[in-house]
C-alpha cells in the first residue's frame, strides 16, 4: 500500500468501489422486497409497474396473526365504529376476524413461530453442550484414530436430510415421535452435533493449554480446571457456536416438512403452505417471513467476525 | 525434558492422583456424541440398507419381500432416475460456476479499504444466512410473470421463469448463486488478505501489468480456499433440495433430492427410494472425503 499511488490506480479504486455498491444493492434487492411487501396495502404488492416507495401499514402483521373471513355484505357502522383499530382495518378489506364469544381466534402462525423457537432453542443448548464437552476431548487428550474418529463426525453432517430421513420416518412412527417436538429435536442435536464438535475444538486449540496445567499444579482437578478455567476462556465461541446452531435449526425445511405436519410444525414448512390455490396474498405471506428472518439478520451482525470460522466447521479463522 | 524427570512436575499425572483420572473424563466427554451419532444417524442408514433390498413400502401393511439386488437394478437401468442425474448435474455445474465467479469477483472488488467496508461485507452475507426454503419461496413473486420485479426490471415482458420448462431450472440456480456467492466471496476474502503485500509491491516496482500480477501471485495463493469453496458448495448444490422444491414443480427442474423425496414420501416406494438414497450417499461421502481433505491441507499452512 505504501508503493506510490498513479492515478490510473485511484480511478482503478473509485470504480471499484462504486461496483461493490451497485453489487450490494442488487443482493439486497430481494430483501428489501420481502421486507417493503411486509409494509404494503394488498393491491400494491401485485401492482404493475412494481411499487418500491408506498405509505408503509401494519395491516399485514394484523391478517398474519388472525383467522378472518370473506364478509357477504358491507360491515355495519355501528359495528365499525365500535371495533378496534386493527380490527377495522381488517373491515375495510372486506373480512372480519373470526371470534369465539370476545376472544379474537388466533391464526396458526405464532404456533408454528413459538415451535421453532422451542426445537431451535432446545436443539441448540444440547447439541453446544455435548459438543464442548467432546471437542475438549479431542482437542486435549490423545485419542486413537482421532482424525477417522473426527471425520466420522463431520461426515454425518453432510448426509443429505432426505437419506437420513426415510429410516427415521419409519423408526419414529413406530415409537411414535413422528410430529413431535422431540422426534425434531433429536434430529436437530444429530446435525448439530457434528458441525459444534468441529467448531468447538478450533476454540479449545486456541486456548492455551499452559493455563489448565497451572491449574492443576495450583491443586485443582482436571474437572475444576475445565469448568473454572477452560469454560470461561471459551465463552465466545461457545457463544458463537450456539447461534450458528440455532440459525441453522431455524432455518431447516427438509426434515420439518417430513416429520412435522401439525402439532410439531415450525415456520419453514409452515411459511410456503400458506401459498395455497388461487392468488396468494403476497403481503401476508411477506408479513410472516420478515419476522421469520429478523432474528437471522440480527445473529448475522452479531457473528460477523465469526461468519468464516462458523462455514468452514472452524478449520479457517482469519 | 529432563527437568520433568528430575522434579516429576507432570500436571497429568499429579491431577490424576485427585478427583477422576484423564482416561475417564476423556471418555466422558468423547463417548456420549460418538454413541448419539451412532444411534441417530449410523443405525438408521444401517436400517435403511436392509429395507434397500426389500420391495416394503410404508404405507401398506401387507408383508414385505426380499428382492436382492432387484431395486438397484431398476434404479441405475432407469430413463427417469438417469434424466433427474443430468439435471442434478447441470444445476451443480451452473449454479456453482455462477457462485465462484461473482464470489471470487466481489472478493476482488472488496479487497481494498474503503470507507463502511465492515457493514457492507456483512450485509453482503446476509442472503446465505437465511431459510433458502422461505426465502425461495419469495423469490416465486420476484419471477413472476404479471407482476415480478425482474420482468419489469430487465423489460421481459411476461416471461414465465419458473412454469417455463427451459427455465426453470436455471431461474433456480440464479437464486441459489444469490444466496450462496457470498460463501465463496468470504472465503475468498480471507485467502486474499493473507497474500503477502510485499509480493504485490515486488510486482509494481517490476511493473507487472494486472492480468501477470493476477494470474502469477493471486490466484495461486488463493487457489487453496477456492478448492475448498468449491468442493464444499458442488457437494451442498448436489443435494440440493429446499429451494428448488419450494420455487418450481417444473419437471425439468426435479433434482435428484426431490425424486428421492417424491419417491419416499408420495409414492411411498421405500424398499426402492432406501436403494435411491444409498446410491445418492456414496457419492456424497466421496466428496465429503475430498472436501476434508482439502479442509486439512489448509489447516496446516
Amino acid at each position: 500500500m505504501a508503493a506510490v499511488r498513479t492515478s490510473s490506480e485511484v480511478a482503478l479504486n473509485r470504480i471499484a468501489i462504486v461496483a461493490v455498491l451497485v453489487a450490494t444493492l442488487i443482493f439486497l434487492a430481494p430483501i428489501y422486497w420481502i421486507a417493503s411487501t411486509a409494509f404494503k396495502p394488498k393491491e400494491l404488492a401485485v401492482s404493475v409497474p412494481p411499487t418500491v416507495l408506498f405509505e408503509p401499514e401494519v395491516t399485514p402483521f394484523i391478517r398474519l396473526f388472525t383467522k378472518r373471513v370473506q364478509m357477504q355484505k358491507t360491515v355495519d357502522p355501528q359495528v365499525y365504529e365500535a371495533a378496534p383499530w386493527w380490527e377495522k382495518r381488517i373491515y375495510d378489506g372486506g373480512e372480519r376476524v373470526l371470534k369465539v364469544g370476545k376472544d379474537v381466534q388466533l391464526s396458526q402462525y405464532p404456533d408454528r413461530f413459538m415451535n421453532s423457537l422451542i426445537v431451535a432453542i432446545v436443539s441448540t443448548v444440547l447439541a453446544v453442550g455435548m459438543g464442548t464437552f467432546t471437542a475438549y476431548g479431542f482437542s486435549r487428550f490423545k485419542i486413537a484414530g482421532e482424525a477417522d474418529l473426527l471425520f466420522f463426525i463431520l461426515s454425518t453432517r453432510m448426509l443429505p436430510p432426505v437419506v437420513v430421513a426415510i429410516p427415521m420416518f419409519l423408526m419414529y412412527r413406530m415409537v411414535g415421535l413422528n410430529d413431535s417436538h422431540i422426534g425434531l429435536i433429536i434430529l436437530y442435536i444429530a446435525f448439530n452435533l457434528s458441525f459444534s464438535v468441529w467448531l468447538m475444538k478450533g476454540f479449545m486449540d486456541e486456548i492455551p493449554k499452559e493455563y489448565e496445567e497451572a491449574a492443576l499444579v495450583d491443586g485443582y482437578t482436571r474437572m475444576q480446571a475445565f469448568f473454572r478455567i477452560v469454560l470461561p476462556e471459551a465463552a465466545t465461541g461457545i457463544a458463537a457456536t450456539a447461534v450458528f446452531c440455532f440459525i441453522t435449526a431455524w432455518n431447516e425445511y427438509a426434515f420439518a416438512l417430513i416429520m412435522t405436519n401439525r402439532r410439531a410444525q415450525t415456520a419453514p414448512p409452515f411459511i410456503p403452505s400458506q401459498i395455497g390455490s388461487g392468488l396468494p396474498d403476497w403481503t401476508t405471506i411477506a408479513a410472516g417471513t420478515f419476522l421469520f428472518l429478523l432474528p437471522v439478520a440480527i445473529f448475522t451482525f452479531l457473528l460477523r467476525n465469526h461468519l468464516l470460522r462458523g462455514v468452514t466447521f472452524g478449520a479457517i479463522r482469519k | 525434558m529432563a527437568s520433568v524427570a528430575l522434579t516429576n512436575l507432570d500436571p497429568a499425572s499429579r491431577a490424576a492422583a485427585r478427583g477422576w483420572s484423564d482416561l475417564t473424563i476423556r471418555n466422558m466427554f468423547i463417548i456420549p456424541t460418538l454413541v448419539f451419532l451412532i444411534v441417530f444417524n449410523i443405525f438408521p442408514l444401517i436400517y435403511s440398507l436392509g429395507y434397500s433390498f426389500t420391495n416394503f413400502a410404508a404405507n401398506r401393511s401387507e408383508p414385505w419381500q426380499f428382492v436382492g439386488l432387484q431395486n438397484y437394478r431398476e434404479l441405475l437401468t432407469d430413463d427417469h432416475i438417469w434424466s433427474n442425474f443430468v439435471i442434478t448435474a447441470k444445476y451443480v455445474i451452473v449454479s456453482v460456476a455462477g457462485q465462484m465467479i461473482v464470489g471470487f469477483g466481489l472478493a476482488l472488488l472488496l479487497n481494498r479499504s474503503f470507507p463502511m467496508k465492515g457493514l457492507i461485507t456483512t450485509l453482503l452475507l446476509l442472503p446465505m444466512m437465511m431459510s433458502a426454503a422461505v426465502v425461495g419461496l419469495f423469490w416465486q413473486l420476484l419471477y413472476s410473470p404479471s407482476w415480478g420485479p425482474i420482468n419489469y426490471v430487465f423489460g421481459l415482458g411476461d416471461f414465465a421463469w419458473l412454469s417455463n420448462p427451459d427455465s426453470a431450472l436455471y431461474a433456480v440456480a440464479i437464486t441459489d448463486i444469490w444466496m450462496w456467492s457470498p460463501f465463496v466471496m468470504l472465503l475468498s476474502l480471507a485467502g486474499l488478505s493473507a497474500v503477502p503485500q510485499h509480493l504485490y509491491e515486488a510486482a509494481a516496482i517490476d511493473r507487472a501489468s494486472w492480468w501477470y500480477t493476477f494470474t502469477r501471485i493471486t490466484l495461486p495463493l488463493v487457489s487453496p480456499i477456492l478448492l475448498i469453496a468449491l468442493i464444499f458448495r458442488t457437494m451442498e448444490a448436489f443435494k440440493t433440495f429446499d429451494i428448488a422444491y419450494t420455487m418450481t414443480t417444473q419437471p425439468t427442474a426435479e433434482l435428484i433430492a426431490i425424486r428421492l423425496y417424491k419417491q419416499a414420501f408420495q409414492q411411498w416406494d421405500t424398499g426402492k427410494s432406501c436403494a435411491l438414497a444409498y446410491i445418492v450417499l456414496i457419492m456424497v461421502l466421496a466428496i465429503t472425503n475430498l472436501y476434508v481433505k482439502y479442509l486439512n491441507k489448509v489447516k496446516e499452512r
